[in-house]
């Protein structure tokens, strides 16, 4: 499948300032934001990204970053000092004015921090705004937007004005005006970052459920994290008027691209975006079902820990064995292993998120074992792990994680082995 | 040191000369043609008997703020009518009428202009200062020479005079308007004519109003200095008790020019404000429209329901 791009930039500089021109020249030499302060302020740098068709491409910076330029030369509410803007194909950089509103009205959309509602008209008309401005009779626009009203969940308010609605749904209010033009693309400035902490949640959720249900590329702006972090396909994050770095929300946690981006993703809820995936470490306590138990206790003792799992063909797997069990197994002379194995292993799907590791790794002793659809062993998630991955503890050195700890002591092990060995 | 002296008034003479020489009959057809406003309004505000006027002075008082407001300008009418002064207020009426009305005309789209452009709005801003702080007899003169003595230099002159706060006021108002609101016009792709029509003209139409009020209001000052030159009216009487030191005709003037200040002052300060029977009005519409919407809706829903009923 081929993705195509709905939004890209090319070499994007914003210069203001008397001297723009100069300003960039100097910036494309190489010169540093603070050297060119006498000809202009320099907010957006050498800006390039595409935006593939149905993603959510957030641009996440603090205050000052530039992101706000950034997003307003996507839409030509800002012309670009230098560089170039393609919107679904067409080009907005040094086109008319009459034709950069054609663009407007056919292709990107806007929701604006300050939601930005039109205070004399009601919710209803508000909605339909970018329709009558389309050109859509009154009956059909009205009708497209009482279903949009509805589709945001503001059914009954319609008729109100915005002054008598709270911000959050007023918010609502400014993402139905934006859905309801009905564009491809869709430009959203800071959208939750006026709503309280709950609203904002509720809100994301909504936009990540309306994404899915009506596949539109949003462009999101946000100075937070982990709203970033939550709605992001992909991140770009930007300082002082330059992208600093690309990539999906992992990418970013796991592989920071300088010191920068590494301090800023510190604070970040990483229970929600890291994945069983990206931390679980190969399992090496496995033993597969048709080596017996002699096979396991070898496998206990040599990697010195109570328990292996036990994995059937194909990987697929069948459980873990304790070592007490095991080696009464072997006094015993059995050689069945599938007996004494225990089916009751906690197993994740390897895109859990870590938050969903936490409670069963309380009850559990052996590590979490992270397996596909089709219940292979993928890897495992000791609690230390765990911990570390939450924690943001890079590990340095090869430290053995080795859980749980052995319970028979090695001598015993050895002498089982030995003695059983040599009988049979 | 004697000899140093710039001959601006000189100046300034020969060119009123040039344009009364040259340019008179553009002059005289503007006199014509404010006479003619003028006087027509006169008449409307004249040929009724006083009662009728009052009537329907009080009617728009309580529909603007209510009983207390209407009574009293009822009884603030009658006074003027009792100290036998209803002619020139209903001439000095007519004047600020007329003179408001041109003032404003004038003055909204050029406020628009300056909050649109930085250099009209520089341009403007001296201007207006100009005619603002110039003695207001300075320009009665030339105004005098240009319309010759009567009520339209009496107009001219209000005109000039109460243009100011109208111009600024909307420039105040427009670019006052949240700017995200205006992008979001332009976010949509707006045309700058709709984004004004649609979006500034409503949101600085408070400020807009305050401006009109003030335009009124200096008119209302200038009807004295308008009677100096022949524009009659309350003016007329000022002026003429102020020649015969007649101090009871000069209060019974004066006080019947606070009368109508008060009163239009009042009443224009009403509409920018969104209060009284005008705003609820106006309210009432807007939800009439709002309900009427409904029904067109549930309308259309039943019709829907009808149908898909039909086919099953």
């Amino acid at each position: 499948m081929t993705e195509t791009i709905a939004v890209r930039a090319e070499h994007l500089y914003k210069v203001f300032g008397r001297r723009p021109q100069e300003a960039v020249q100097q910036l494309t030499n190489g010169a540093g934001r603070d050297t060119i302060a006498s000809l202009g302020t320099a907010a957006v740098i050498d800006a390039s990204f595409d935006v593939r068709t149905g993603e959510i491409f957030v641009v996440m910076g603090l205050s000052g970053s530039g992101k706000s330029t950034l997003i307003r030369m996507l839409n030509g509410l800002l012309e670009p000092t230098s560089g170039s803007v393609t919107v679904g194909g067409e080009g907005i950089s040094n086109v008319p004015a009459a034709k950069l509103r054609a663009v407007r009205r056919s292709s990107v959309s806007m929701v604006f921090q300050h939601f930005a509602l039109l205070p004399h008209r009601t919710v209803i008309d508000n909605v339909a705004y970018g329709l009558e401005i389309q050109g859509m009779s009154r009956t059909q626009r009205l009708e497209k937007a009482a279903r949009i009203v509805e589709l945001v969940g503001l059914s009954g308010w319609a008729d109100k004005l915005p002054s008598q609605l709270s911000g959050g749904m007023q918010q609502r209010v400014g993402l139905a005006r934006a859905l309801a033009a009905d564009t491809d693309v869709l430009l959203m400035d800071e959208a939750f970052s006026a709503l309280d902490p709950l609203i904002r949640r509720e809100m994301q959720e909504q936009l990540l459920e309306l994404q899915a249900e009506l596949g539109k590329t949003i462009i999101f702006i946000t100075h937070d994290l982990n709203e970033a972090m939550f709605l992001g396909d992909r991140i770009a994050v930007m300082r002082d008027g330059r992208i600093v770095q690309i990539g999906t929300p992992e990418d970013i946690l796991t592989d920071p691209a300088n010191d920068y981006v590494a301090q800023f993703v510190q604070d970040v809820d990483r229970s929600r975006v890291l994945t069983a995936a990206s931390v679980m470490e190969p399992a090496r306590a496995v033993v597969t079902l048709s080596a017996g138990p002699r096979a396991a206790l070898r496998t206990m003792r040599d990697v010195q820990t109570s328990a292996v799992f036990v994995v059937g063909r194909d990987r697929v797997l069948a459980g873990a064995v304790l070592d007490r069990d095991a080696i009464k197994h072997v006094r015993a002379g059995r050689t069945d292993l599938i007996a004494i194995v225990d089916a009751e292993v906690t197993t994740v799907s390897p895109d859990a998120p870590l938050l969903d590791l936490v409670e069963p790794s309380i009850g559990s002793t052996l590590p979490i074992a992270v397996v596909d659809e089709r219940g292979r062993l993928l890897g495992v998630v000791p609690r230390v792990t765990l911990l570390a991955a939450l924690g943001n503890f890079t590990q340095t050195g090869e430290l053995p994680i080795i859980e749980p700890a052995p319970t028979v002591p090695e001598v015993l092990i050895t002498d089982a082995l030995a003695t059983e060995g040599s009988a049979s | 040191m004697n000899d140093f002296r710039i001959p601006l008034g000189d100046l300034a003479k020969e060119a009123l000369d040039f344009v009364t020489d040259n340019l008179g009959f553009i002059f005289s057809a503007l006199r014509d043609f404010f006479l003619g406003i003028y006087e027509s309004v006169e008449w409307v505000l004249i040929t009724p008997p006083f009662w009728v006027i009052i009537v329907i002075a009080v009617v728009f008082a309580f529909l603007a703020r209510g009983w207390i407001f209407a009574v009293g300008s009822a009884l603030a009418l009658v006074l003027i009518v009792g100290v036998d002064q209803w002619e020139n207020a209903m001439e000095s009426l007519a004047l600020i009428l007329v003179a408001s009305a041109i003032a404003i005309v004038l003055s909204i789209p050029l406020g628009v202009a300056a909050a649109r452009s930085n250099v009209v709005s520089s341009i403007v801003r001296p201007v207006l200062d100009f005619m603002q702080t110039t003695p207001a007899f300075v320009y009665l003169i030339p105004a005098l020479l240009l319309f010759r003595v009567g009520v339209v230099p009496g107009i001219i002159a209000t005109v000039i005079f109460s243009l100011a706060p109208g111009v600024r006021l909307t420039e105040l108002g427009i670019r006052g308007v949240d700017s995200e609101v205006v992008e979001a016009g332009q976010a949509f792709g707006a045309s700058p004519w709709r984004i004004l029509r649609q979006i500034q003209l409503p949101l600085a139409l408070p400020t807009i109003m305050a401006g009109v009020n003030q335009v009124i209001m200096l008119s209302l000052s200038m009807v004295v200095i308008a009677g100096m030159v022949g524009a009659g009216g309350l003016g007329g009487d000022v002026v003429a008790s102020l020649n015969r030191i007649d101090v009871g005709l000069g209060v019974e003037a004066g006080v019947s020019v606070v009368i109508l200040a008060i009163y239009l002052d009042r009443l224009t300060s009403a509409f920018g404000q969104k209060r009284g029977f005008f705003s609820s009005i106006a309210a009432r519409v807007t939800s009439g429209r709002a309900s009427a919407q409904q029904d067109r809706e549930i309308a259309i829903l039943a019709e829907g329901h009808k149908r898909s009923t039909s086919v099953l």
